[in-house]
């Protein structure tokens, strides 16, 4: 109750302050100088500063280590910062989770509960908010006709491929109408075909929602691929060190794959990662 | 349909079965020769055929003391489950009352049950309860301990997911915890329920010796005391039989109830 109504208030103050001229809406995440140090003295984040425009697809792009996942968790509320802070919406965590303020996340494996079918798994986040059951299978049969699971509804997920899993995993996060989908490294474990296959579906499905997308990879071409902006990350300490909007216009299809812009911005990465890396090399030499 | 022309052979329930049965037979039609050739007194050796006529002539005497020990083993059973299930439940919520409380539990499991039977059975006036009693702390341990590992080791991704979604405590229970603790309980309901068994066996011998009592462990003193071997070996193949059924049903009942989803019970 008393969240709702911090939320409300959170809610009018900021349409206020939008009446009163504010040029943009709050970027529906914010992070200012966030830090991270864990408790033996690593170094996992240092200083970051992002701002994710509402539907922006962003991909964190960086070698293992330079803290992308720790950055994603925060997101998710999931992790504190040592320093820094973040907003949502403009609003603290407690004021997401509004239907307008919805996050939902993909982890890096499918996570399913094995003794539930897809149907069941995919509706475990509405049943938690006690979302009416007819609803909830309404949005559930959206969401697995989305990521192509129509006829999976009553299938046990050891029975599904990887693959599949991985689509059970996404129709779950889709069936709470996220406006924030955070994404760790979901196709990492998946077969090249597999994972361009999916790739594919997802940048479809950002493209016609209201959607905005936070994109863990630590491949450049998934990341080119997918994304409007690519964050580049470099490791001890982690931090960002270059912001790359992707601006290919036309469609994201096989062809796009092969297309001159397409290898021009993975070149373009390459170089900002090789750079990372010695630059991360240094920072070692110092310590 | 395909089923029905499938030879017999193939199936993949048909050896699990007939493997385990052949070496069985094999085995008893060896000892029977042994004993008829060898000319084995009974009172030494039975031979099957001995033992299975002396199960039927003292079938009334048998049954009655198999339904005693049944009816402890049981009670017990049931008592451990619900008591360890119950402390399993309390040690999870919070590693402070699991630190201060575990130790007692394994006192509880390693003194040796035959050690503290006796005091018990002083204790304890009615026999019945007095051996519930001593059956129920061997069969507790492994429900206690197994239980807590189950309700403790979840996914800790599905736990993330959990929290994200804000979950309550008892969302989490019952919707994560428990479901994820099933396929530990039921491996400590297989070896608890042997366990109640043991209990109540070794916990009539310790009565027994005393003088009161009257489920198959006395009958055994008795057989023995009066050199009645063939009946000492049909009130032993009973107590087998019930500890085979014990486990058998146990199984079918996780069998049952992880079907499909458990790496344990997958074909």
């Amino acid at each position: 109750m008393d969240r709702d109504d911090h939320a409300m208030s959170q809610a009018a103050a900021w349409e206020q302050e939008g009446a009163s001229g504010a040029p943009d809406e709050a970027p529906v995440l914010s992070a200012q100088r966030v830090e991270k140090t864990y408790r033996n003295g690593t170094r996992a984040l240092d200083e970051v500063r992002l701002d994710i425009g509402r539907g922006e697809f962003v991909s964190l792009l960086g070698p293992s280590g330079c803290g992308k996942s720790t950055l994603l968790k925060m997101f998710a509320g999931l992790e504190e910062p040592s320093h820094g802070h973040l907003r949502w919406w403009g609003g603290n965590l407690a004021t997401v989770g509004t239907p307008e303020r919805t996050l939902a996340m993909v982890f890096q494996e499918a996570t399913l509960m094995p003794w539930a079918t897809v149907a069941q798994n995919a509706r475990l986040p509405l049943d938690l908010r006690h979302v009416p059951r007819a609803e909830a299978e309404a949005r559930v049969a959206a969401a697995l006709q989305l990521v192509g699971l129509e006829k999976f509804h009553h299938v046990l997920p050891r029975e599904l491929s990887g693959g599949m899993q991985m689509r059970a995993s996404i129709a779950r996060a889709l069936a709470t109408s996220p406006n924030l989908l955070l994404m760790d490294e979901p196709f990492g474990a998946l077969d090249e075909f597999t994972r361009n296959k999916l790739d594919a579906d997802l940048r479809d499905i950002w493209s016609r929602q209201d959607l905005t997308v936070v994109f863990v990879t630590h491949s450049i071409y998934e990341a080119v691929f997918l994304s409007s902006r690519v964050i580049v990350m470099a490791a001890r300490p982690g931090r960002i060190i270059a912001d790359v909007p992707i601006d290919a216009p036309g469609p994201r299809d096989e062809a796009f794959r092969i297309s001159a812009p397409f290898l021009q911005y993975c070149k373009t990465l390459s170089d900002y990662l090789t750079l990372a890396n010695q630059q991360g090399g240094d920072h070692e030499a110092q310590h | 349909m395909k089923r029905n022309i499938e030879p017999l052979v193939n199936r993949p329930g048909f050896w699990r079965v007939v493997a385990p049965l052949s070496i069985g037979t094999a085995l008893l039609l060896l000892w029977q020769a042994v004993c008829t050739l060898l000319e084995v007194p009974p009172y030494l050796v039975p031979s099957p055929v001995v033992i299975a006529r002396t199960l039927a002539a003292d079938w009334g005497m048998l049954l009655d003391a198999l339904l005693v020990t049944l009816k402890i083993t049981f009670l017990a059973f049931a008592l451990a489950v619900t008591l360890g299930v119950a402390l399993a439940f309390v040690f999870v919520q919070s590693r402070f009352i699991e630190i201060s409380l575990f130790p007692y539990a394994i006192i509880l499991q390693v003194t040796p049950i035959a050690a503290i039977a006796p005091l018990i059975i002083i204790w304890v006036k009615d026999t019945t309860a007095a051996l519930t009693v001593c059956a129920t702390i061997m069969a507790l341990f492994p429900i206690i301990s197994n239980t807590t590992l189950g309700l403790r080791s979840v996914n800790p991704g599905l736990l993330n997911l959990f929290r994200l979604n804000r979950a309550t405590r008892w969302q989490t229970l019952w919707r994560l915890r428990i479901p994820s603790a099933l396929p530990y309980f039921f491996a400590g309901l297989r070896i608890s329920s042997g366990l109640a068994l043991i209990g109540a066996v070794v916990a009539e011998f310790v009565a027994g010796t005393g003088g009161t009592g009257s489920g198959l462990a006395y009958q055994i003193l008795q057989a023995g005391f009066q050199l009645n071997i063939p009946r000492l070996f049909a009130a032993l193949l009973l107590i087998t039989l019930t500890g085979i059924l014990l486990f058998w049903l146990m199984s079918a009942i996780a069998r049952t109830t992880l079907a499909g989803w458990h790496e344990s019970e997958m074909g």
